[in-house]
C-alpha cells in the first residue's frame, strides 16, 4: 500500500501539485488521469522520489519514505519498478541486457540464473526472439513490453507506469493495459498507472483518482465514473463525442 | 550569479560521481569498455595531428634561430623541450576535449532526456557514479599513453621535417634531443594530462547530466562542454606550470 498525504510540489515558484492525497491499495490498478500537463508525471515522479516534495508524506506500507535517511529509501527503492513515458531502454545494451540490468545490478545470482529470470519476464510480456536485438531495432509496443519485462524482472513490491500506452494502436494498448492488470493480481502489487487514455479507464479502472490542475478533482471506480457530477471530470471524460454517445445511451 | 550557481553544482556532482560504487565486476567491465571507446580510438587522431605539430615546430625553431652561432642540434633540443613540456599534454588534451568531452555530453545527456537516467536513480543506483566514474578512470589511466605516444610521433615529425628540409642533419637533430635531457619534464607533462582528463571527463559529465528538454538542448550542452573543459585546461595549464616548475 501507497500512501500520499498532502503533497505539494512546485517548480520556480509555480506550484504543480496543490496538495494531493491518496492511497492505493495492492492487487488492484489504481489509475491517475488527467489532461496532459495536469501533473500526473510529476506526481509519480514525487512518488518515487525522484521529486523532492516541497511537503507532505509518502509511505511505502507506513515506512515514511520522504523522512528516510537514503540508506533506508534505496532498500525501498529496490521494491519498485516503473514504466516511463518513453520506455527508457538503455540504448547501448540488447533487450536481453536491459531485462537483466536490475538482476546484474542488486542479485548474486549466476549468470545462467539471471538468463532465465530475463527470459522469463519477456517471456510474461510475449516477447520472445528478440534477446539480441537493440532497443532501436525494435517497434515501440515492443519497446513498452521491454520496459515493462525490466520493471518486473526484481518481481517488485511496487509498479509504477507513467502513460503505458501512449503512441500504441488500441490492441496493443489493451494487451498492455491487460497485462498489466494480470502482472498486479498475479504477484500482488500496488500498482499506480498514469494514463489519458479512455479505453484503459474502462478497462482497467479499479480505482481512479481524477487530477485537475494539479489537484484531485475526483476519486472512484469505472462503474461510478459515467455517474459522477463533476464538471471538469465530465469535460475530461466527455470531450470525444464517443463518450458523450454512450452517456446519453446510458 | 549563475557562475557561482554551476561552481557549487558542479562540486556536488563531482561528490556524487565518487560516491557509493556499483559493484566491481560490473565497474572494472565499465572502465575496460571505456578505456577502448575513449582512449583507443583516439589514438589515430593524437598520431596524425602529434606528427605535423612536431614538424611544424622543428621548422618554426630552424627557421627562428638560424644563426651561425647557434649549433644546430639546438634545433632537436629546443624542438624536444617544446613537445614534451608543453605542445603534446595540451595538444591531446584538447583533442581530447573536442572528441571525448563532445561524446560523453552527448550520450548522458541523451541518457538524461530519454529518462534513462531517471531509471537508474529509481533502482537506487548512484547513476552519476554509475555512469561518469568509469569514464574519469579511464581516461585517466589511458592518456599518460596518449601523450608519451604524442610526444614519441612529434620528435619523429620533427625529425622528419628537418631532415627532409635539411635544416638540420639527422645526427646533429638525434644528438640534439638527447642533449640536457631533463626526465622530470616527461612527468610534469603526465601530471598535467592526468588532470586535465579529470576535468574533461567530470565537466562533459555535468553538462549532459544535467541536460533538460530535447534533442537541441543535448547539443548544446556538448558544445558547453567542449568550450567550457577546454577553458579549464587552459587555466589550469597556467596553474600547474606555475606550481610544478617554479
Ligand atoms: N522538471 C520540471 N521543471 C519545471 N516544470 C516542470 C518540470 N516537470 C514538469 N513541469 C511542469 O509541470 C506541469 C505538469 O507536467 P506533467 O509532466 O506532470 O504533466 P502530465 O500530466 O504528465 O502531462 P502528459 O499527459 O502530457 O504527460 C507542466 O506544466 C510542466 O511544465
Ligand atoms: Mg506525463
Amino acid at each position: 500500500m501507497i500512501e500520499a498525504r498532502n503533497i505539494i510540489k512546485s517548480f520556480d515558484g509555480k506550484t504543480i501539485l496543490k496538495d494531493v492525497s491518496a492511497v492505493f491499495k495492492p492487487g488492484q490498478t489504481n489509475l491517475i488521469i488527467g489532461q496532459s500537463g495536469s501533473g500526473k508525471t510529476v506526481f509519480l515522479k514525487s512518488l518515487v522520489g525522484l521529486h523532492e516534495v516541497d511537503s507532505g508524506d509518502i509511505l511505502y506500507d507506513d515506512r515514511d519514505f520522504t523522512r528516510m535517511p537514503d540508506k533506508d529509501r534505496i532498500k525501498v527503492r529496490q521494491e519498485m519498478g516503473m514504466l516511463f513515458q518513453g520506455s527508457a531502454l538503455f540504448d547501448s545494451l540488447t533487450v536481453e541486457e536491459n531485462v537483466r540490468f536490475p538482476l546484474d545490478m542488486f542479485t548474486k545470482q549466476k549468470l545462467d540464473e539471471r538468463r532465465e529470470r530475463a527470459n522469463f519476464c519477456l517471456k510474461r510480456v510475449n516477447l520472445e526472439n528478440v534477446n539480441h536485438l537493440y532497443p532501436s531495432e525494435i517497434s515501440g509496443g515492443m519497446q513498452k513490453r521491454v520496459a515493462i519485462a525490466r520493471a518486473i524482472a526484481l518481481n517488485p513490491r511496487y509498479l509504477f507506469c507513467d502513460e503505458p500506452n501512449s503512441g500504441l494502436d488500441p490492441k496493443t494498448a489493451i494487451v498492455i493495459d491487460e497485462l498489466i492488470q494480470e502482472i498486479t493480481k498475479e504477484y500482488n502489487m500496488t500498482t499506480i498507472v498514469n494514463t489519458h487514455d479512455m479505453n484503459s479507464v474502462l478497462g482497467i479502472g479499479e480505482h481512479i483518482i481524477f487530477i485537475f490542475n494539479g489537484e484531485k478533482y475526483w476519486e472512484g471506480s469505472s462503474q461510478d465514473i459515467f455517474q459522477s457530477d463533476n464538471k471538469e471530470l465530465n469535460d475530461f471524460i466527455f470531450a470525444s463525442k464517443f463518450f458523450r454517445k454512450i452517456k446519453d445511451k446510458l | 550569479m549563475s557562475f557561482l550557481f554551476h561552481i557549487g553544482r558542479y562540486a556536488m556532482f563531482v561528490k556524487q560521481v565518487f560516491g557509493r560504487p556499483v559493484k566491481h565486476r560490473i565497474f572494472f567491465k565499465q572502465i575496460v569498455r571505456e578505456m577502448d571507446v575513449l582512449g583507443l580510438s583516439s589514438v589515430g587522431i593524437v598520431v596524425i595531428i602529434s606528427f605535423f605539430m612536431g614538424a611544424v615546430i622543428t621548422l618554426q625553431t630552424a627557421y627562428n634561430i638560424d644563426l651561425p652561432i647557434i649549433p644546430k642540434y639546438a634545433i632537436g633540443l629546443a624542438a624536444r623541450d617544446s613537445i614534451i613540456l608543453e605542445f603534446s599534454s595540451t595538444i591531446v588534451s584538447l583533442i581530447l576535449a573536442g572528441k571525448v568531452g563532445s561524446h560523453i555530453a552527448s550520450e548522458i545527456g541523451t541518457m538524461r532526456v530519454t529518462e534513462q537516467i531517471d531509471v537508474l536513480d529509481v533502482m537506487g543506483i548512484n547513476s552519476a557514479g554509475y555512469l561518469v566514474l568509469p569514464k574519469v578512470m579511464a581516461l585517466i589511466i589511458m592518456i599518460p599513453f596518449l601523450v608519451i605516444i604524442s610526444m614519441g610521433v612529434g620528435i619523429i615529425g620533427g625529425w622528419t621535417a628537418g631532415t627532409t628540409t635539411g635544416v638540420v642533419p639527422s645526427d646533429e637533430f638525434i644528438y640534439g634531443i638527447q642533449y640536457m635531457f631533463i626526465p622530470f619534464y616527461i612527468t610534469y607533462s603526465l601530471i598535467k594530462s592526468v588532470v586535465f582528463a579529470f576535468l574533461i571527463t567530470t565537466i562533459a559529465g555535468y553538462w549532459g547530466y544535467y541536460s533538460t528538454g530535447g534533442s537541441l538542448e543535448v547539443g548544446r550542452s556538448s558544445t558547453r562542454a567542449v568550450v567550457i573543459s577546454s577553458i579549464q585546461i587552459l587555466l589550469f595549464n597556467l596553474i600547474l606550470t606555475q606550481l610544478l616548475l617554479a
